[in-house]
């Protein structure tokens, strides 16, 4: 609940800018990017995602070590599951 | 020692492990609370305690959202989605959490209409796939999640969606850490600061714990090399008799947070007058209602809601866990009557819940290759 997962920004939704798809090791599923309105991320920007949102943006060091974070708190799978349960794709 | 080659620089860790030992010395006792849910499941998953002196003790705090929920609200939400064709949608995390009536996925099993979301924002888009029923989100999380349902909501409102509402379970960190250093049994040294919250409110609200309260706080990450070094961090404030809010965790968090999910937060929630935390009783001002603007999405108005309060049994010492006073095994319920498989209290129910990661790692301690002591 409170993973904090690094995606790097792929694509921004040319219909609505808050929408982005992001690549997260490989998974790739829309984000909001309404948290970050401030501070723009563009794409190839890196963030870090928390229940579909982007909550800030990082560089790609710290999202190298963030997903090392998750891999030695063992929860790398709860992270992809999240991810991969993004837009209800693999629920419902 | 499989795990040994993933931490981050193990040289540094000894290092580090080796200043802690000669800051804390041997003369005094310190006491420092890790207030997120999140530190707690890293200290016991990298066995961080078994590298610390024994005159440094970690005392396990509030900040586990899942586990700080009182019963009655769960059976509350619940209710709401018994009626028909009512959608009752959460996150994993709740799906397993005991109501009086049985958890949200017992429920489903009775036939409830029950869907795990990871996102609020999907909990919308039901919304919007099923216009003939009611989506009801029931929202919980500190100020990391809060921001994610205020955006939904203001989106369903900007959409016109009416077929959608959130049950609004949201807390804020900082009540809850004025109402445990309020507690008379309290004593703690210093704290070491949440992570993940810290990335919406910044590091400013924690600023009354140092100047008022005259304890240091230390916002940190979460491997184990960055609790070490907020060890350090605390540590020599508290040798040189300093108070100050430092923030070990710079890479991610800012200093000021992120005003647009502060602005999220205002625009759609107040704080309630009070709310009840699940060990620690009702603490004035700690958790947000939806505001009037967006009544029509709240479901405590839109529907009838019971209002249920259920004690915890008494035996049950949560309270004097989540204060640091008892250590998880030194409850009379632990690993007996109350264990992850079947919580009882409060800080079993989530992984991240002081007593589920004590049960899931002190236990199986034996087998356990993850321990850092092995390097430090």
């Amino acid at each position: 609940m409170c993973l904090a997962i690094p995606g790097r920004i792929v694509e921004i939704s040319s219909d609505n800018v808050d929408s982005a798809l992001v690549d997260v090791v490989g998974v790739r599923r829309k984000i909001d990017l309404g948290l970050l309105q401030d501070d723009k991320p563009s794409p190839g920007d890196w963030v870090l995602i928390h229940v579909g949102f982007a909550m800030s943006k990082i560089s790609e060091q710290d999202a190298t070590d963030q997903m090392n974070t998750l891999r030695m708190l063992g929860e790398i799978d709860g992270a992809m599951q999240e991810v991969q349960g993004y837009g209800l794709e693999e629920v419902n | 020692m499989r795990f040994v080659d993933e931490f981050r620089e193990p040289e540094l860790i000894s290092k580090t492990a080796e200043e802690i030992r000669r800051l804390a010395g041997t003369e005094r006792h310190y006491r420092l609370m890790e207030v997120c849910g999140g530190h707690t499941h890293a200290i016991y998953r990298f066995g961080l305690k078994d590298i610390l002196p024994a005159n440094i003790e970690l005392i396990h705090g509030p900040g586990c959202p899942v586990c700080v929920l009182p019963m009655g609200r769960i059976d509350d939400g619940l209710s709401i989605a018994q009626q028909p064709d009512v959608i009752f949608a959460a996150f994993g995390d709740m799906m397993r959490v005991p109501g009086t009536q049985g958890s949200p996925l017992e429920h489903k099993a009775r036939g409830m209409d029950v869907r795990i979301v990871y996102s609020p924002s999907d909990a919308l888009k039901l919304a919007r796939l099923n216009p003939d029923k009611h989506v009801m989100f029931f929202a919980i999380g500190f100020e990391t999640t809060a921001p994610s349902t205020a955006l939904t909501m203001m989106r369903g409102r900007a959409e016109g969606i009416r077929n959608f509402s959130v049950f609004c379970n949201h807390v804020t960190i900082i009540p809850a850490i004025r109402a445990i250093l309020d507690s008379p049994d309290m004593r703690l040294d210093a704290f070491i600061g949440p992570g993940h919250v810290s990335t919406v409110i910044g590091c400013r609200p924690y600023e009354w714990i140092a100047q008022n309260e005259r304890k240091p706080i230390v916002v940190s990450g979460f491997e184990p090399l960055d609790m070490l070094q907020s060890i350090v961090m605390l540590l020599r404030q508290l040798k040189a008799g300093e108070a100050k809010v430092e923030n070990q965790y710079k890479r991610v968090v800012p200093w000021e947070g992120n005003r647009a999910a502060l602005r999220a937060i205002a625009e759609v929630f107040q704080l309630r007058p009070y709310f009840e935390w699940r060990g620690l009783g009702f603490i004035s001002q700690s958790a947000l209602r939806i505001n009037d603007k967006y009544a029509e999405w709240d479901a405590e108005q839109r529907f009838e809601v019971p209002g249920i309060r259920v004690t915890d049994p008494k035996a049950a010492q949560c309270g004097e866990v989540l204060k640091g006073v008892l250590k998880p095994h030194q409850c009379k319920l632990f690993g007996r009557e109350c264990t992850p498989e079947h919580p009882i209290g409060a800080l079993m129910v989530s992984s991240e819940g002081s007593c589920a990661a004590y049960h899931s790692y002190e236990h199986r301690k034996a087998a356990m290759v993850t321990s850092l002591s092995s390097i430090a």
